[in-house]
């Protein structure tokens, strides 16, 4: 009963890290049908400020977490303005080509920049140390991912569902060239999920920087694993990204607890089982 | 040519691949003996970059002549390398041109089985299936090291003599010359077998396999059989690098092989063979160079690289050269 609690909280806190990083990836993939391999790379980017702000300017965490989302989405901005917005619509293979690319153009400036070392961001006192839940004691930055996980799922439901830029982001979704018509300034659209895509992922790599350490080559260890997340789950769906990442986070968490020597076999196990049974992944839409 | 050629164009077409075939095997085994008069010390390099070409080349079977997105081809590659150096090093079996059949064996039964995956996508499922072939693949031979070596790698590779009578000598010159003749003898049969009706069935199912599929023709068979010849490629490939280096590591049933295999095919151009060699060739070279000074450079480059081919020359290196030729042959004519 105690190994399935542990594994229980470790597989929530991992799954909702994951949730935070590609749900913006799926946002973008399901409205501009673009094939983001860069997408971890903003995540790391997010973690080299955050702990750049906190480590060497002493900023307190909250405010390093705010300075990591601004910068990174700073970053990306242009870069969807030059290079992404040249691949819309473009077969999936240059997609996968050009980002590729991107990423290892930061991999590559980032290491030169900022060194092959491993970069912490120190947590504040409040997320430190254990927390008692009674049954058992967990670590307090568990919980706050934990936390963030949910919270951001929630603000991502009602942004969606209940404003007015949800209903134009989604008849954007529906069909793009029809909503242009009815005077929904897609281009805006796209640009501003594309920014809000960023800004998840910036703060994702952040607040999960204790589970997926902050180093040049993050953005291509986990490049594949967002990339599978998204489409277990269906480009598009918070739902289905969220389910994606409550069940390979709890298949590899389980893994890792009964049998580490096997790595992340059962993770792309499960991700074969599920894309064969469901192309679309667990939510998607049909087209 | 005139502009006035009048000679009936079926025969001279029927002759013609068949003489281009021969330039290009000239060129390839030209550029070959360029290599081994000016770099003698750098036939070890060679030898590697003719591996990682026959990996490119199977790719481009299957990317380039059917469409299939994959980013899982080193699977192939791998299942060819460890196939030849476990048989080497368990089973004894050191003759070097056995060592590549059992390679390109290997391959081609890998290519079937990852294959019966793959081809049940389309698209972003496609892409993700490939890549999570090729992680599996490397899981289970990091697991199995009792058989593959795990992550210290397979060693105890000892190739006998080439017919008895070349031994692999330290400079890499028997594995150099035994590539550079697989090489050769693979492009020619890729040139007839592309151009067959075979090879032009697949081109239709990468334009249109609805079509294809209402003319009468099976898709998914054909598919697979194309599958299973990249598989035998590429696995080739893979023994190559086992003879040559006489080790086979993690490193080459990876993603970021994979990823590299693609990243060389459309640096040089998909869909023609050429492009494959090609873009082989400058990468690998100018990765050397670069990553001798520092291999995060090459990393940037690299990147740099690939956004520029997407944006300015997506038909990549071939597209250029094609390009330029037709615009100097416009001028000639005018």
């Amino acid at each position: 009963m105690q190994t399935f609690l542990s594994i229980g909280t470790d597989a929530l806190a991992y799954g909702m890290v994951l949730f935070v990083i590609s749900i913006g990836l799926s946002v973008t993939m399901g409205l501009m049908k673009v094939v983001n391999l860069a997408h971890g790379a903003f995540a790391m980017i997010g973690g080299y400020i955050a702990s750049y702000a906190t480590r060497d300017l002493g900023l307190p965490y909250g405010l390093g977490v705010l300075a990591a989302v601004a910068g990174t989405v700073l970053i990306a901005v242009p870069l969807e303005r030059f290079l992404y917005r040249r691949i819309y619509g473009a077969p999936q293979l240059t997609q996968v080509l050009m980002t590729i690319g991107i990423t290892f153009v930061i991999i590559g400036l980032a290491n030169f920049a900022l060194g092959p070392t491993l970069k912490t961001v120190p947590l504040p006192e409040a997320l430190q140390g254990p927390v008692n839940l009674g049954f058992r004691a967990i670590a307090a930055h568990k919980l706050f991912a934990i936390a963030c996980g949910i919270l951001v799922a929630g603000a991502l439901w009602v942004l969606v569902e209940k404003t007015g830029f949800g209903i134009r982001l989604r008849a954007s979704v529906e069909d793009a060239a029809m909503a242009a018509a009815l005077g929904v300034r897609t281009r805006i659209v796209y640009a501003v999920s594309f920014a809000l895509a960023v800004a998840l992922a910036a703060f994702g790599g952040v607040v999960g920087a204790e589970l997926l350490p902050i180093e040049p080559y993050y953005a291509l260890r986990y490049m594949v694993t967002f990339l599978v997340v998204v489409s277990v789950g269906g480009a598009g769906s918070i739902p289905g990204a969220l389910l994606a990442c409550l069940l390979l986070g709890a298949v590899e968490t389980t893994g890792r607890y009964y049998m580490p020597e096997f790595g992340e076999f059962f993770f792309y196990l499960a991700v074969i089982v599920i894309v064969c049974l469901f192309p679309r992944g667990l939510l998607g839409r049909a087209e | 040519m005139s502009a006035l050629d009048l000679s009936p164009p079926l025969p001279q077409r029927r002759g013609a691949p068949m003489a281009r075939d021969f330039v290009l095997l000239g060129a390839i085994l030209a550029v070959g003996a360029i290599g081994y008069v000016l770099f003698p010390n750098n036939l070890a390099l060679f030898t590697r970059i003719i591996a990682l070409m026959l990996l490119v080349l199977s790719l481009d079977l299957v990317t380039g002549f059917c469409g299939i997105a994959t980013l899982g081809q080193a699977t192939l590659f791998g299942a060819g390398a460890y196939a030849a150096g476990i048989a080497a090093s368990r089973y004894g079996i050191t003759e070097p041109l056995a060592m590549l059949g059992i390679g390109a064996a290997g391959g081609a039964l890998a290519g079937a089985i990852s294959s019966a995956v793959i081809l049940r996508g389309h698209g972003l499922a496609q892409l993700v299936l490939s890549i999570a072939i090729v992680q599996l693949a490397h899981e289970a031979a990091n697991k199995a090291s009792a058989i593959t070596g795990g992550s210290d790698g397979l060693s105890g590779i000892a190739p006998a003599a080439l017919f008895g009578l070349f031994p692999f000598d330290l400079w890499g010159r028997t594995a150099f010359f035994l590539g550079l003749g697989v090489l050769v003898a693979v492009v020619f049969v890729l040139r007839q077998l592309v151009r067959s009706p075979f090879g032009m069935l697949c081109r239709g199912i990468k334009e249109d396999p609805v079509r294809i599929r209402a003319m009468g023709a099976s898709v998914y068979p054909t598919l697979l059989k194309m599958y299973v010849v990249s598989g035998a490629v590429a696995g080739l490939g893979g023994g190559l690098s086992a003879v040559s280096t006489r080790v086979v590591g993690l490193d080459s049933l990876s993603f970021g092989l994979s990823a590299e295999a693609l990243v060389m095919l459309v640096l040089g151009g998909t869909g023609n063979l050429v492009g494959a060699l090609l873009g082989t060739l400058v990468v690998v070279w100018f990765e050397d160079l670069v990553s001798a000074i520092n291999p995060f450079h090459w990393l940037t480059l690299e990147g740099v690289l690939l956004v520029a081919v997407v944006l300015f020359a997506p038909r990549g290196l071939t597209g250029i050269a094609g390009q330029l030729r037709r615009r100097l042959g416009g001028r000639r004519s005018s």
